[in-house]
């Protein structure tokens, strides 16, 4: 699903600039759930923006699904992301004056999808994130955890290929959090390939590879035996 | 762009987001208002300024018999010289196409009698065309026609303010009233912008005072209204010709400033326009002002509006927006409520125009109104405006990687 080749990348800070990745070489099969781990610098998060297409690569090659990655500007990014790439964020990012559903219903509305087809399928997703009884509510009549299931919701509703989440239990409480992974779990269960980047060691044993960056490289690449976060719950 | 989703998608923003909504729709709305209001008290001003110096036609010689100083061909200074109806015969005949109407005015004072109420009034004994020399407007009846200038009929117009003095709510027309020793009957009643004064003369033809005065056949003064179509400096040759024409079959010296006296009223009519156009440089001046003020508002509002939606702009984009439909969806957002704001101050403004009426005449502000034209492109420029000043900073949103908007707060 994602092929990755020898990425390199780098910040201008001032005069000088700062190599963040040196060189990552990474494959992801479809179906997998991968947690990145590393320290804060370690560049987990350039790689995942880079993943995400929220930022480029200088050096290496991407490929999503077959499909190369290069040249992006803004207006292929933005066709590729819908149509590939599903986020979530640790501070959720919901629009805050749209409801649950009208949140989970705009990559549709990017997709273009009938309005009506856009309602049935996003409470489809709120169904299956269980909270289709909070549909009309407003982000701010949310709690935290519910909010990353509803930004979880947003993610698939657009159907991608992969799911990227940024510290996805970031801000949540650790009942909170396992909840959170648990739906991660059953969705990665259905098919779905899902990267995870999260820095707490017990989030990450709840994934089945975990590929732990230093200093822009990557030092360990294993596969674990998952810990089903329903234990925990 | 504009299907029905893009709109349901724009209504839901607006109508979730009504301070902002508020905001950049009041900026719009009061600058339309207050350039309307503007605007249309300098056009009251205008007519204010009309009314006092443009009352009269404004295509008309007045020729004033005066008195000679030099002697000339025989006959000694200080003669009076005198019209009469030769002379506006042999002026007709010699300047017919330059001439659009005469007439000549005969002033004196009389007694006007009816019933048992009487009263002192100017009279004129004029030829019809006097009608549209004084810009007389009839209220009722007709006014002097040929037909009376040729029987000599004692018929006579009276002025808005002479029936009200005489008649005492009655209607005047068909009565009779004294004037002098003799009977006259009222054809017409007429009123005048130039005011009071102007409303209380009594008009009869010039043939009839004549004939009242031992037949003679002595005319006052002559009006010559000229064809506007021989322009400002056909008018001053006509001006010029006249003169000279006049001083010749008098016997004027053709240097004896005093002979004969010609006001010319397309002289002054320069000043005026002139001075007219100055106060309507002052207008559009005062307008442009405040449509600059109302663009700067409207750009001030959607720079905030953008900045405040950066985050949601990123969260969009991450999702799936691209740049394009970023860009059109604050434009059109900002387009829609500058428009609908925009004509909801333009109306409003001519609302209040319309409503205020004459109620503000003691302030030199008379039947303030504004050109529909001026004021739909007064919004639309605004509108544009606003569009422009929402693509910049939207374009730059736009082009702001979604991970830098999502990390704005």
């Amino acid at each position: 699903m994602i092929e990755i080749k020898d990425l390199h990348k780098s910040y201008a800070i001032g005069k000088s600039s700062l190599h963040v990745l040196k060189g990552i070489n990474i494959s992801i099969k479809e179906g997998e759930l991968v947690a990145i781990m590393g320290s804060s610098g370690s560049g987990k998060s350039t790689l995942l923006n880079i993943l995400g297409m929220l930022d480029v690569a200088e050096e290496g090659t991407y490929t999503l699904d077959g499909v190369e990655i290069k040249d992006l500007n803004e207006t292929k990014a933005a066709k590729y992301r819908n149509k590939f790439l599903g986020f979530v964020f640790q501070s959720f990012n919901l629009i805050n004056y749209k409801t649950a559903i009208e949140n989970v219903a705009l990559p549709l509305y990017y997709q273009k999808v009938p309005r009506k087809e856009r309602h049935k399928k996003a409470m489809q997703y709120l169904t299956k994130v269980g909270l289709a009884d909070w549909s009309g509510h407003l982000p701010s009549e949310l709690s935290g955890g519910q909010k990353q299931r509803i930004a979880i919701a947003r993610a698939l509703a657009a159907q991608p290929k992969v799911l990227l989440a940024d510290e996805p239990t970031g801000a949540l409480d650790s009942t909170t959090s396992y909840e959170v992974m648990q739906l991660i779990q059953e969705i990665n269960d259905e098919g779905k390939t899902i990267l995870v980047v999260t820095h707490e060691d017990d989030i990450a044993q709840m994934c089945k590879r975990i590929v732990l960056l230093k200093d822009g490289l990557i030092i360990e690449d294993k596969e674990v035996n998952q810990i089903r976060a329903s234990d925990h719950v | 762009m504009f299907n029905r989703d893009s709109w349901q998608e724009i209504f839901e923003t607006i109508s979730k987001n009504k301070l902002r909504t508020f905001l950049s729709g009041f900026t719009v709305a009061l600058g339309i208002f207050i350039f309307v209001i503007l605007f249309g008290f300098g056009n009251g001003l205008k007519n204010s300024f009309k009314e006092f110096f443009v009352d009269d036609a404004t295509n008309i010689f007045r020729l004033f018999p005066g008195r000679t100083n030099i002697p000339y061909n025989g006959f000694k200074s200080g003669r009076s010289i005198e019209f009469d109806n030769s002379d506006m015969e042999a002026i007709e005949k010699s300047f017919g196409y330059q001439i659009d109407y005469i007439t000549p005015r005969i002033e004196r004072n009389y007694t006007v009698k009816y019933k048992n109420t009487s009263n002192n009034y100017g009279l004129r004994a004029v030829a019809p065309g006097h009608q549209k020399a004084e810009k007389t407007i009839l209220m009722k009846g007709r006014y002097i026609n040929n037909e009376d200038v040729k029987n000599k009929t004692k018929y006579v117009v009276i002025g808005r303010l002479v029936e009200i003095d005489l008649f005492d709510g009655e209607d005047a027309l068909g009565k009779y009233v004294g004037i002098g020793k003799r009977s006259f009957k009222v054809v017409g009643v007429f009123q005048d912008d130039g005011g009071d004064n102007e409303e209380r003369f009594v008009y009869v033809p010039y043939t009839t005072n004549q004939l009242i005065e031992k037949n003679t056949d002595k005319l006052g003064q002559i009006i010559v209204a000229f064809n506007p179509a021989i322009g400002y400096k056909g008018a001053m040759q006509f001006d010029e010709d006249l003169m000279n024409f006049m001083r010749k079959r008098h016997d004027i010296h053709p240097l004896d400033e005093s002979g004969i006296f010609i006001r010319n009223v397309a002289e002054k009519l320069e000043e005026n326009q002139q001075f007219g156009s100055i106060l309507q440089m002052v207008v559009t001046f005062v307008g442009l002002g405040t449509l600059i003020a109302g663009i700067i508002g409207i750009s001030n509002i959607m720079i905030y509006v953008v900045k405040e939606r950066t985050k949601e702009l990123g969260i969009r984009k991450a999702i799936g927006a691209s740049p394009r439909s970023v860009i059109l969806m604050i434009l059109q957002e900002s387009i829609f409520i500058t428009t609908a704001a925009g004509y909801f101050g333009l109306f409003s403004g001519i609302f209040l125009l319309n409503s205020l009426g004459d109620t503000l005449d003691d302030y030199f502000i008379k039947n303030p109104y504004i050109n529909m034209g001026t004021a739909v492109f007064a919004t639309i420029i605004l509108i544009v405006f606003g569009a422009i000043a929402g693509y910049v900073p939207a374009r730059r949103a736009a082009r702001i990687k979604p991970i830098v908007a999502l990390r704005d707060e």
